[in-house]
């Protein structure tokens, strides 16, 4: 089933789910949207409307703006804290907190820190924003990890000079440890219980240091992390164990930018690039992840749109660690449905997925077969 | 680009893919920044919809697309979504959908006889919306007979549409109510009913239907001359328009508000089976009988007579002027091309009409602030000139975060343009290195390959060094690997960095090693050797004999050959002292060690 496109006049930089009660067997329906660009950019939350799914499943309902608010700078980060509150990290270096109002009314600013990421006589942009209630953690163009409490307005702790590059995604792996990923190849892993501005660990890949954009970490197991970087690899990493990813697998052509596990089924992942593509990848054997990157696999790249893209063929992409290539298969699926410009953010909650691309169209996605 | 298919060739937009053929187009209004997105249709039904239009904002972003927004000259949005409001602006998009719709049916589809009447009706029909309204309105009342238009909407339907289903419809209303009059609308339903329209995929020819349609034509004048609708002279106008009587037709230009709907109305009652060839001078002539002699024709009017000429280049000439911008005229164009339609003639700079004007449009929507990455692909479609546009325009997109850097770039390193690649990885890397962040400035220099920014990068660490007494950003230098090997400096930079670790890590041994390599495979500057021999210092004064013999000697030539350089005649007194105290050390630590150590070599181990 094809995604269906609604077009909002904006390039979009991040698309997020609004967080869905924990309990509830609800399939989300907000998400909110920021966007970059643009002379006067905005984060705006939109609607899906009644769930009204029957056994055809058809959904044409497209998305419709619930309610917007001016961002100042590009939104180059977005997160929700909670379910009212969103944080947007900006290219002018400032973290926001967003309030949402009830019923999606309105959208205001309930607190921002100006100048979070800043150089000496110049602006920072932030690249990128984490939250675990009421911990936020950010991190710019400057080289700061900076921890922020969600209800104070000073900050709580800044790594000056954290690195020497610009840091680009950062996720928790626990309470209290984040990992960054910066634009020389670096997986950096900073304990907060630590006084020391160091970092605890560092992790790299040997070979080309290439700039590393986007991080996630396998939802049931800390130690199991994926990256995506400049040459559009995916990487699945130990935390725990060596200097070297256990997995290199060429996903795109370009730039991946966003790489998510989904949160209740991690054997499913997902990725989008900069080359207009959003990739869904699932394990077909019955082994689940964790197993598979001890043993390793062979993956292929299928595109099941029917549509050939132009350039991409069939052929067996390379696997990292031979395992045993009967069992253990890695596959790939095209979502959308032919070669948009670039896809810049997803998020995936329960069976709904949600992209955003430059071509100003966000594509939202249903009925995930997760 | 050789493709056969009709739609054009710029299009970007396959995000739109739910939308099949449509395209999306942009215009480049006045002056600057001022752009609106539009949705046509190109071929496929032709519902009579309002257009979809997508206007996007210097001030204002507006989500929905299906507001009709439009600017006015003073960029200030209206923000009223219905197309009936004819303020003033409202009108250019009217006014180019109307003409892009009037190509599409002239050029593109390039009916012939017969099918162009009916391709000209639904053409005048798709821009007169509002007759479907009124109708509706009629008949929904409660006596439609007795409704102050009605009579206007049978004209209308019959004049406008040439709907003469509907008009019968409506028409049997008024019939119901007077019996007495029944036999003469049951007259006028027969001619209404008989009245011959052309079946393009029917099996008839045209002269078939042309025998067909004179008949028909003869029994209305013979209706006319018995008089047989005399008593009700609403019918017996209406039986006058369809004998095609000039001048009754000319008596309904408030219903027709054009002359272009009184061309096509006229046609259909006098002329249904037009041959393109004869179409300009019934226009010509519409046009004079409708305005008058004295009108001056307006912008809209010129274009549209010579698109009924049939002079492509007229009409593209008049566009050009009349609509101050480049969207319209460029899609056009490519079109047309596309339909090898226009014959290129070149123009005398070289390229031919269509990329030039793509080419225009392409440059004005490069300097908006988010449209670039769509002027990109305009570019990529002019063969010749698209390329040296692009590699000019490209460098002088503001780079305001690293993304977009990054973007911009991929855009370059696809298309193989590594001179601007180099370019902006330059700029990117100098501000970095302007906020000292090292570290992003080495990431920049890698990625453009450039040794000798990479070389720049390293003297800054080294300078720090020197100054500081140790090494920022450890992070980085410890953790370059193959980077290192991109420029020399680089190189020595981390292979320096290794010693001290060594160094720190007590592996004095290896450390010796790597220090003497430096030095000897020329990889160090000269201007550090002393340094580095300074370095060596300590490791000379090791209770434990490090240098072997051989490595002494080096090193022992390394100081002769760094003093034998000519002196630099600015150094003062007190740091020519300082150099020489140290050659001393040097000289007095590297004789002891070589004692020691061919003491040591020359002891046999029992």
């Amino acid at each position: 089933m094809d995604p269906t496109a609604k077009y909002i006049s904006q390039k979009i930089s991040r698309t997020r789910w609004r967080p869905v009660p924990a309990g509830l067997l609800q399939q989300p329906e907000v998400f909110a949207a920021g966007s970059w660009d643009n002379e006067s950019n905005r984060v705006s939350i939109w609607s899906l409307g009644d769930d009204d799914s029957d056994t055809d499943g058809e959904f044409d309902e497209e998305p419709r703006l619930l309610c917007d608010s001016e961002h100042d700078g590009d939104v180059t980060d977005l997160q929700f804290l909670d379910g009212d509150r969103l944080v947007s990290a900006s290219s002018s270096g400032a973290v926001a907190i967003l309030k949402l109002q009830p019923d999606c009314q309105a959208l205001s600013l309930a607190h921002v820190w100006e100048r979070a990421h800043r150089y000496s006589c110049d602006n920072a942009p932030c690249t990128a924003v984490v939250c675990r209630s009421p911990e936020l953690v950010s991190v710019g163009e400057d080289g700061r990890v900076i921890l922020y409490k969600a209800d104070q307005t000073e900050v709580v702790r800044v790594i000056e000079n954290a690195d020497s590059s610009t840091i680009h995604a950062v996720t928790f792996l626990r309470t209290t440890e984040v990992l960054t990923v910066n634009s020389i190849g670096q997986l950096k892993m900073w304990d907060f219980r630590q006084q020391s501005d160091s970092p605890a660990q560092i992790l790299s890949l040997t070979g080309d240091r290439v700039p590393l954009h986007c991080v996630d970490k396998h939802p049931n197991q800390q130690h199991i992390v994926a990256t995506g970087g400049q040459d559009g690899m995916l990487c699945i990493w130990d935390v725990r164990q060596g200097n070297t990813p256990f997995s290199l697998i060429e996903a795109h052509s370009a730039e991946m930018w966003e790489v998510h596990f989904h949160p209740s089924n991690p054997n499913h992942l997902f990725t989008c690039s900069e080359d207009g593509s959003l990739l869904h990848w699932e394990t077909t054997s019955g082994s689940d992840m964790s197993t598979l990157l001890q043993r390793g696999w062979n993956s292929r790249v299928v595109s099941h749109s029917g549509v050939p893209l132009a350039g991409e063929d069939d052929s067996v992409v390379s696997s990292w660690l031979a395992g045993d290539s009967s069992k253990n298969r890695l596959e790939a699926t095209h979502m959308l449905p032919s070669q948009t410009l670039s896809v810049n953010s997803l998020d995936v909650l329960e069976q709904c997925l949600v992209c955003g691309t430059d071509g100003e169209a966000v594509y939202v996605h249903r009925q995930l077969p997760v | 680009m050789e493709e056969v298919d009709v739609e054009p060739s710029p299009m970007v937009i396959a995000d739109l893919n739910s939308f099949i053929y449509r395209h999306l187009g942009f215009e480049w209004g006045p002056g600057d920044l001022l752009v609106y997105e539009t949705n046509y249709k190109l071929q496929g039904p032709r519902t009579a919809g309002s257009p979809l239009v997508h206007v996007v904002r210097k001030d204002e972003d507006i989500c929905s697309p299906i507001l009709l927004l439009v600017p006015d000259s003073n960029y200030r949005s209206v923000i009223r979504a219905c197309m009936e409001e004819l303020q003033h602006n409202v009108s250019i998009l009217l006014a180019i959908e109307l003409i892009w719709n009037l190509c599409e049916v002239l050029f593109i589809d390039a009916a012939p006889a017969g099918s162009l009447l009916l391709h000209l009706l639904d053409w005048v029909r798709l821009h007169k919306s509002d007759v479907d309204a009124r109708a509706r309105e009629v008949l929904q009342s409660e006596s439609p007979a007795q409704h102050q238009s009605y009579w206007d909407v049978v004209r209308r339907t019959l004049i406008l549409q040439g709907r003469m289903d509907e008009a019968r419809q409506v028409l049997s209303k008024q019939a119901s109510l007077r019996a007495e009059s029944s036999s003469v609308f049951k007259r006028m339903d027969v001619l209404l009913q008989t009245m011959p329209i052309f079946n393009p995929t029917g099996t008839q020819t045209l002269t078939e239907f042309d025998v067909k349609w004179r008949h028909w034509h003869e029994e209305c004048d013979r209706c006319l001359q018995d008089n047989t609708f005399a008593s009700n002279r609403h019918l017996e106008t209406i039986v006058k328009i369809l004998v095609g009587d000039e001048d009754t037709i000319l008596e309904q230009k408030e219903l027709l508000s054009t002359w272009y709907h009184f061309l096509v109305t006229r046609l259909l009652f006098t002329h249904p089976t037009i041959k393109p060839p004869d179409l300009h001078y019934y226009a010509q002539s519409s046009m004079n009988m409708f305005l008058g002699p004295r009108a001056p024709p307006e912008p809209l009017d010129i274009i549209l007579l010579s698109a009924f000429e049939f002079d492509l280049h007229q009409v593209i000439k008049d566009c050009s002027i009349a609509l101050n911008n480049w969207w319209f005229v460029a899609h056009l164009t490519d079109l047309l091309d596309h339909c090898k339609l226009l014959q290129s003639h070149n123009l005398h700079f070289g390229s031919n009409l269509r990329e030039f004007l793509v080419l225009e449009y392409a440059s004005g929507l490069f300097t908006h602030h988010s449209l670039w990455q769509l002027a990109v692909d305009y570019f990529d479609h002019c063969p010749e000139f698209g390329r040296v546009y692009l590699e000019l325009q490209i460098e002088r997109i503001p780079l305001d975060t690293e993304r977009k850097a990054i973007k911009v770039l991929r855009i370059c390193e696809d298309r193989q343009m590594s001179e601007q690649v180099r370019s902006i990885c330059k700029i990117m890397a100098k501000r970095a290195l302007r906020n000292n962040r090292l570290g992003s400035a080495l990431s920049w220099s890698i990625r453009a390959k450039d040794a000798a920014f990479a070389t720049l990068i390293s003297e800054r660490f080294l300078q720090d060094y020197c100054n500081k007494g140790s090494f920022t950003d450890l992070d980085l230098l410890d953790n370059l690997g193959p980077a290192m090997l991109l420029s020399d400096r680089l190189t020595f930079l981390g292979k320096y960095r290794e010693f001290h670790r060594l160094y720190g890590e007590n592996r004095f041994s290896e450390a010796a090693k790597l220090l003497l390599s430096l030095m000897t495979a020329k990889i160090a500057p000269r201007g550090l050797w002393m340094t580095l021999l300074t370095d060596a210092l300590p490791l000379l004064e090791q209770k434990e004999v490090i240098f072997s013999v051989d490595q002494t000697y080096e090193l022992m030539s390394c100081l002769e050959e760094l003093n034998s350089g000519t002196k630099d005649s600015n150094t003062t007194d007190q740091e020519e002292d300082i150099e020489s105290t140290k050659t001393e050390l040097l000289r007095l630590a590297l004789a002891r060690n070589l004692a020691m150590a061919i003491v040591k070599e020359g002891t046999i181990e029992t």
